[in-house]
């Protein structure tokens, strides 16, 4: 409950911010514009080269990756007993900030609600955000958000009490139920509820641990958000056999990372670091063989993990043996998956379409050329 | 000889717009103004800019496509289907809701506290003074969330009051509903007819103003002050009443019901209407009692006095010396509790109430990344709402000052 009023209060100190321009990159990034504005009209040509992320220089210059994640979605994104951020998207910055340093822990981690995420992204407080974050249309146009690719193909789902006696979402008609605001998710309630004639009463939450209070005191009858996320709070309930997540989804969630528009540079390094862990994972290596492929015969490992001759990373400004530090951190996208959702981690979430295309699923990257 | 020279006219000089005091004034004031303005246009032209380098315009015209969500408390006609303009003025109407009510019981509250915390009886005046200082030195916030836990933890879900033998039953013979997701309380139907018991019911209304002011002159003519008070109640009942069932009862009661998830009719009362208004009410009492007190308090005791011994007793005493002078006092920062009531309701979303802040400033402002635009009406609002509330202070003032003869 107070999370959602000091988000308010975050929205409002990150809109000063943009008003005021107290954002680094902004000022240095126009101060830029200008200077080549006049080095074209007095060289009469551009002398900067393709590949220069403002991003990164300032991530170089801080020395640290700063990743925004969500305040707590189990298997995502949570703080574990020693006081680490563990998770789904933990890894995935983790890994670009090997990338980056080679230390997967040269990154810190900002939790932001649903709320304040876009405006915190903007404003320039996180260089990236991965917290389980849909990929829509008017995110990537209106928005002004650059997606990087999709990490973990979702949809919504609903959770309710075993002893409520429901077992399908068409018997929810007239149900109260626990949303987030500032999700997708309440848009696909309403449109789900309205295409389907039923009724429902919403109880807007600000964040996961809101919504779960909520829904365990009773308040509302189903919880609804990314099936994703709602099996991994299943599990951590203290009698997770007395919930069920009913079988419908009724959308579809491509969650995935995404940077603000303006710096392609940047978001290439962070779509070609995401599409190395799968390519990893297509290829089968895993963070315990990745030292074993150095007289493999496949040209693109050595081009992805800097074995061979040509340095192709150098273009965005990363070092050679970028990507395999970024292997090398949590391994590849399975190994990150069993860790965080699958088997390993207790939560148990099938891959499902999120199996490797070579593995019936649709995970597929483009090529590492 | 002496040659008598013109008397000297001092010229003009640019300096002299800053040392001479003639000038001064007003050039400082054109200076502070030109300082304004300017500043003003950075900000603007700043933001702008910025806003052009994250890709971003400034426009209004969200306001008129589809909002897409849904609210829960409405009091006009609202769906998904309605535009971010109406999802916003549905959460206008919500904030003037809590803000109205919540003023209305704090005046109450405040009013009979303070009262009583004069009173002579030791132990109620300890008693009150314990409730001012315990709610107005607690940050409202934190009354807002507590009472809202109290009300969702404490109370059985509607689920607990089915079965032959349920957990839960209703209170006052079926009619009311204490759930964790609210309180459901039967509604007034008005059947046809109901119009005439409205026009009795304003007729009566007015026949016992008449009747007071006829009073009210009989007393400054002939001092003598006529029994009014049970004559108003009567008028104001029977006659109403004696329709009522004259037309056969066209105004009935619609009782909740539990039906499905949920209970159906009546008048649904969400816990986070309840705990919003009650805490808002509960804290901003405990300032307008001490207020009270202070306005009491003010009028010397020597009135007081005078008043007894001409023989008045002490209630006519607190009526016709104490209170009427005590208003005038109190009027003005009554009013100005009642701004910081309504500007404390953005608090609601603590709670998940869908007040303005939490319609257009919350997710209308999410779902169309519409910051700036949002954040500007969401103050405009504000503001205007504070101008009104201190026009009528304004006003008050005007019209209750003390006239010297
Ligand atoms: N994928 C949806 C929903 C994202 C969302 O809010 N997910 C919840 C799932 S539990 C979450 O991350 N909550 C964590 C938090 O409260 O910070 C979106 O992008 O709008």
């Amino acid at each position: 409950m107070f999370n959602a009023v000091f988000s308010q209060i975050i929205l409002v100190l990150l809109l000063i911010k943009i008003i005021f321009n107290l954002k680094g990159e902004i000022m240095r990034k126009s101060l830029f514009m200008v200077l080549s504005s006049i080095l074209l009209i007095v060289g009469g040509q551009a002398a900067f080269s393709g590949g220069h992320s403002v991003t990164l220089d300032d991530v170089k210059a801080r020395g640290n990756l700063l990743c925004g994640v969500s305040t707590g979605a189990p298997g995502f994104a949570t703080i574990d007993d020693s006081g680490k951020d563990v998770g789904f998207d933990v890894d995935y910055c983790r890994a670009l900030a090997a990338a980056i340093f080679g230390d997967p822990m040269a990154v810190k981690f900002v939790g932001l609600t649903s709320a304040v995420r876009f405006t915190a992204l903007a404003a320039g407080e996180v260089d990236i955000l991965a917290r389980n974050t849909t990929w829509t249309y008017s995110r990537d146009t209106d928005l002004k958000q650059t997606f990087l690719g999709v990490n973990y193909y979702d949809g919504q789902g609903f959770m309710v009490k075993k002893d409520l006696g429901v077992n399908s979402t068409l018997e929810l008609d007239g149900a109260t139920v626990c949303i987030q605001v500032g999700t997708t998710t309440e848009l696909n309630l309403a449109d789900y509820f309205k295409e389907n004639g039923m009724s429902y009463e919403p109880v807007p939450t600000a964040d996961n641990a809101e919504s779960q209070q909520q829904y365990l005191a009773g308040a509302c009858d189903t919880y609804t958000t990314d099936a994703s996320a709602l099996h991994g709070t299943r599990v951590n309930l203290e009698n997770p056999d007395d919930h069920l997540v009913l079988p419908e989804i009724i959308s579809k969630e491509p969650l995935g990372p995404l940077v603000r528009h303006g710096d392609d540079n940047w978001a290439d390094i962070g779509r070609w670091v995401l599409n190395a862990l799968i390519i990893a994972e297509e290829k089968g290596i895993t963070k315990a063989n990745i030292d074993s492929w150095k007289d493999t015969k496949d040209a693109e490992i050595h081009r992805l993990l800097g074995t061979g001759d040509d340095d192709i990373l150098a273009m965005v400004g990363l070092p050679k043996n970028a990507m395999y530090n970024a292997i090398k951190a949590g391994g590849n996208y399975g190994e990150i998956f069993e860790n965080n959702l699958g088997a390993t981690s207790g939560i148990n979430i099938e891959r499902g379409v999120n199996a490797s295309w070579t593995k019936g699923g649709i995970l597929y990257s483009p090529p590492f050329r | 000889m002496k040659a008598s020279a013109p008397p000297k006219t001092e010229s003009f000089k640019l300096s002299m717009l800053l040392s001479d005091t003639r000038y001064r004034g007003t050039s400082l004031q054109v200076i502070t103004f030109i300082i304004f303005v300017a500043v003003f246009f950075w900000l603007v032209d700043n933001t702008l800019k910025n806003l052009a380098l994250l890709g971003k315009d400034v426009s209004f015209n969200f306001l008129f496509l589809r909002a897409g969500y849904d609210i829960n408390q409405r009091l006009i006609p609202y769906t998904s289907d309605s535009t971010h303009g109406r999802a916003a003025f549905v959460g206008i109407l919500n904030t003037l809701l809590v803000a109205f009510v919540g003023c209305f019981f704090a005046t109450i509250l405040g009013l009979f506290v303070g009262i009583l915390r004069l009173s002579k009886n030791w132990l109620v005046a300890k008693l009150m003074s314990i409730y001012i200082e315990g709610f107005r030195n607690v940050p409202v916030l934190l009354w807002i969330v507590m009472i809202f836990a109290l009300l969702t933890e404490f109370t059985p879900a509607p689920k607990a009051f089915k079965g032959a033998d349920p957990q839960a039953t209703m209170l006052l013979f079926d009619s009311i509903a204490v759930t964790n997701r609210g309180t459901y309380f039967p509604a007034p139907i008005f059947g046809e007819g109901s119009f005439w018991l409205l026009l009795s019911f304003i007729l009566s209304v007015l026949i016992v103003i008449f009747i007071k002011q006829y009073a009210n002159k009989q007393k400054k003519e002939t001092g003598k002050s006529l029994p009014t008070f049970w004559i108003s109640i009567l008028i104001i009942i029977l006659p109403t009443l004696g329709l009522y069932f004259l037309i056969g009862k066209p105004i009935s009661l619609e009782y909740p019901y539990l039906k499905g998830f949920n209970f159906k009719d009546g008048i649904h009362l969400r816990n986070s209407f309840l705990a919003l208004t009650l805490a808002l009410a509960l804290y901003t009492s405990a300032f307008i009692a001490e207020i009270v007190r202070a306005g009491i308090l003010a009028i010397s005791k020597g009135q007081t006095e005078a008043a007894a011994s001409l023989g008045l007793r002490p209630n006519k005493i607190m009526n016709l010396i104490i209170l009427p002078q005590a208003l005038r006092i109190i009027v003005p920062p009554l009013i100005s509790n009642y701004l910081n009531l309504t500007k404390n309701s953005s608090l609601a979303i603590a709670v998940g109430y869908m007040d303005v802040r939490g319609t257009l400033g919350g997710i209308t402002l999410n779902q169309t990344g519409r910051e700036l635009e949002s954040m500007l009406l969401l103050m405009g609002f504000y503001l205007c709402v504070s101008l009104l509330i201190s026009s009528v202070i304004n006003y008050y003032n005007r019209s209750f000052q003390i006239v010297v003869r």
